[in-house]
């Protein structure tokens, strides 16, 4: 008896007691879901269905077709990434001042909710030769010939934008209206103009949350597939690491190959990922509020 | 000592006013304060104070009126033109710098030699009595201290005019007490203006050398502190100035002398614009004090001690609960007879707006 007891009181030091049973069902859902496909397809990257146990890594890195995926996803990823940031961010600054938030920050989830393949289908009628955009501009005499803006780089770029952008501002507006009001209204009183305030006091106190939203916006983009085929030139500008892939397993139905690419894709994700939150790390971490509230 | 304020005669406020749509916060306030002066805007929530502040402060354009300091009409320019220093009541330190960056920062913005800056940061910190506390971020200090750095980089500026938002509210009883003198220390030292929000009418009769009462945006009195206190212009400034017995009644006899029923009994007053007729009347607590022959009879209720004095509440034969103070230990259910010096009894018009 006093023995249970004495395992009960230790668990409970270290913050351990029967509520701590609750995390179990969402233990065994990442193992099932997340913890196991990964180790699986991790280990069936290392059983090629020829060569030796590194051989699939060795053909993707020898074969520029396969290689050359990385960049053109980083070349995609990147740009679209950091355009979606450093455009939410004046946006967020001025709709955190608005008081019908609620309307607009719905409208933006709307982009979110329909998914990448509905909004590809949009932009196809809308950004085609014979679409609304390129017959408005024509109209206007703007332009003489329509915009290439379809299987091409721009349309991904234009469609990971639009489906990017949503959900970047609603990261970046919660950052942003998470920083106390009066702390702009001090660095006023100090003689702080605009310019001034956002250099010295917002933009240090968001880093850490833009850093966050640079990590899951850029996971986004660069696993990018649907729009990808649909919009872009899949066998060119954009074959994207997902298309290689999906090549390989439902073309070439190599699912060594396919995980190893698989493999791949995720390294390249952790890497930046890692890289900008120990670039975080440097920053100031910390309440946004100046003092009691 | 160098940290002074800039020279400067008197800032003006002209009939300024600030409506939210159909919401009037401020009503044609006027106001002249002095340099030195150390001015505190007192009243209830909602009277409009810290929008007055606000507006002050530019934080909020005017709707109405105009602002000058002397020659110069400030209520165009915005915060970061006018030059004021203001404390926020939860002190708006900026959290990613140390409290020597934040000391500094309105000298930074100034683009003052570093050389300059970190000397004058140095005079702050010792003024506020902070040396060696410089390098610390805002959040590894305590309360009162983060208070003393925000004075600090309120006043490094050397602002002609500095304004504070109930600076005091967040902190415990014993520094709020501390903190008032440090306040008045470094207002004496500086030689600047200070504007004072608060709806603790000890902090402003304690602080100020004048007092400004608002109540529903608009000017009620501006007196001394002793006026105040001991004189207010009308039934509900003296409710919020501490009458808390403020009650209806009737008034006999002339100017000369006043002589008021209420509460079962009869009490010689004087009259502040009140006369014969109906009244109402305004009492403290301190004042109403058990007396053999009081005119008012009455049965304790409460009574707390307070240290010195007793301070209770009785209800009177007729009803009315009076507050009072007495210097011996009462029990509920005792019976006692009360009294009032008459220069103690305030008597004004019944109408008056309450």
């Amino acid at each position: 008896m006093s023995d249970r007891i004495g395992v009960r009181l230790r668990l409970a030091r270290r913050g351990m007691d029967g509520l701590t049973l609750l995390v179990l069902p969402a233990v065994l859902f990442i193992l099932a879901l997340f913890v196991y496909p990964f180790l699986y397809g991790l280990f069936l990257s290392f059983h090629p269905m020829k060569g030796g146990t590194f051989a699939n890594y060795i053909r993707f890195f020898s074969d520029p077709f396969l290689y050359e995926t990385i960049g053109t996803t980083l070349w995609l990823a990147v740009p679209v990434t950091i355009l979606n940031v450093v455009l939410s961010i004046p946006v967020a600054m001025r709709v955190r001042l608005l008081r019908r938030q609620k309307l607009l920050t719905t409208i933006l989830v709307v982009p979110i909710t329909l998914g990448t393949v509905l909004v590809a289908e949009g932009l196809l009628n809308y950004l085609g030769p014979r679409g609304w955009f390129n017959r408005v501009l024509m109209a206007a005499g703007i332009i003489d010939h329509p915009l290439m803006l379809l299987h091409n780089y721009w349309g991904v770029f234009l469609s990971l934008v639009i489906t990017g952008f949503p959900f970047t501002f609603l990261l970046t507006l919660s950052y942003v209206t998470g920083i106390d009001p009066s702390l702009e209204q001090a660095g006023a009183m100090l003689g702080a103009r605009a310019r001034a305030r956002f250099r010295h006091i917002l933009l240090p106190l968001l880093t850490p949350g833009l850093t966050i939203t640079l990590a899951l916006s850029f996971v986004q983009a660069f696993s990018v597939f649907p729009s990808a085929v649909l919009l872009g030139a899949p066998a060119g500008p954009t074959r994207v690491i997902s298309i290689a892939a999906y090549q390989a397993a439902y073309e070439q139905y190599d699912y060594s190959m396919a995980s190893a690419i698989a493999m791949i894709m995720a390294a390249v994700q952790v890497l930046i990922v890692v890289a900008l939150l120990v670039a975080k790390g440097i920053a100031y971490r910390g309440p946004a509020s100046g003092g009691k509230g | 000592m160098t940290i002074a304020s800039r020279d400067f005669r008197e800032l003006r406020l002209e009939e300024i006013s600030r409506d939210f749509g159909v919401l009037i916060a401020l009503s044609k306030i006027s106001l002249t304060v002095q340099r030195g002066e150390f001015i505190a805007l007192l009243g209830p929530s909602g009277c409009g104070k810290s929008t007055a502040l606000n507006c002050l402060a530019g934080l909020l354009p005017l709707t109405g009126g105009a602002i000058w300091l002397d020659e110069k009409r400030i209520d165009t320019l915005g915060p970061e033109g006018r030059g004021f220093g203001m404390v926020f009541q939860n002190y708006a330190l900026f959290p990613h710098m140390s409290v020597r960056r934040n000391i500094g920062f309105g000298l930074q913005m100034q683009k003052r030699p570093r050389a300059e800056i970190a000397k004058r940061v140095e005079e702050a910190l010792a003024l506020v009595r902070l040396t060696g506390q410089g390098d610390k971020l805002p959040g590894q200090i305590s309360g009162g201290q983060q208070q003393r750095v925000a004075i600090a980089r309120a006043i490094v500026v050397e602002p002609p005019l500095v304004l504070m938002d109930e600076p005091l509210s967040n902190l415990d009883a014993k520094l709020r007490l501390e903190m008032r003198s440090e306040i008045r220390r470094i207002h004496g030292l500086l030689g600047c203006s200070t504007i004072y929000v608060t709806h603790d009418q000890d902090e402003a009769l304690s602080l100020a050398d004048r007092i400004v009462v608002l109540r529903d945006g608009q000017v009620r009195q501006i007196g001394a502190p002793e006026t105040l206190y001991m004189r207010p212009a009308s039934a509900d400034v003296a409710e919020f100035m501490g009458y808390r017995n403020i009650i209806a009644a009737q008034a006999s006899g002339n100017a000369a002398g006043l002589s008021v029923a209420l509460a079962g009994g009869s009490l010689l007053g004087t009259a502040v614009d009140g006369a014969a007729g109906p009244v109402t009347v305004a009492i403290r607590p301190e004042d109403l004090t058990p007396s053999p022959d009081g005119p008012i009879a009455a049965e304790v209720i409460t009574a707390e001690y307070r240290g010195r004095d007793f301070y209770g509440v009785a209800r009177a034969d007729d009803g009315t609960e009076l507050y009072f103070r007495a210097f011996e230990r009462v029990g509920p259910g005792a019976r006692l007879r009360l009294a009032a010096p008459a220069e103690r009894v305030l008597i004004y018009r019944a109408d008056a707006r309450r």
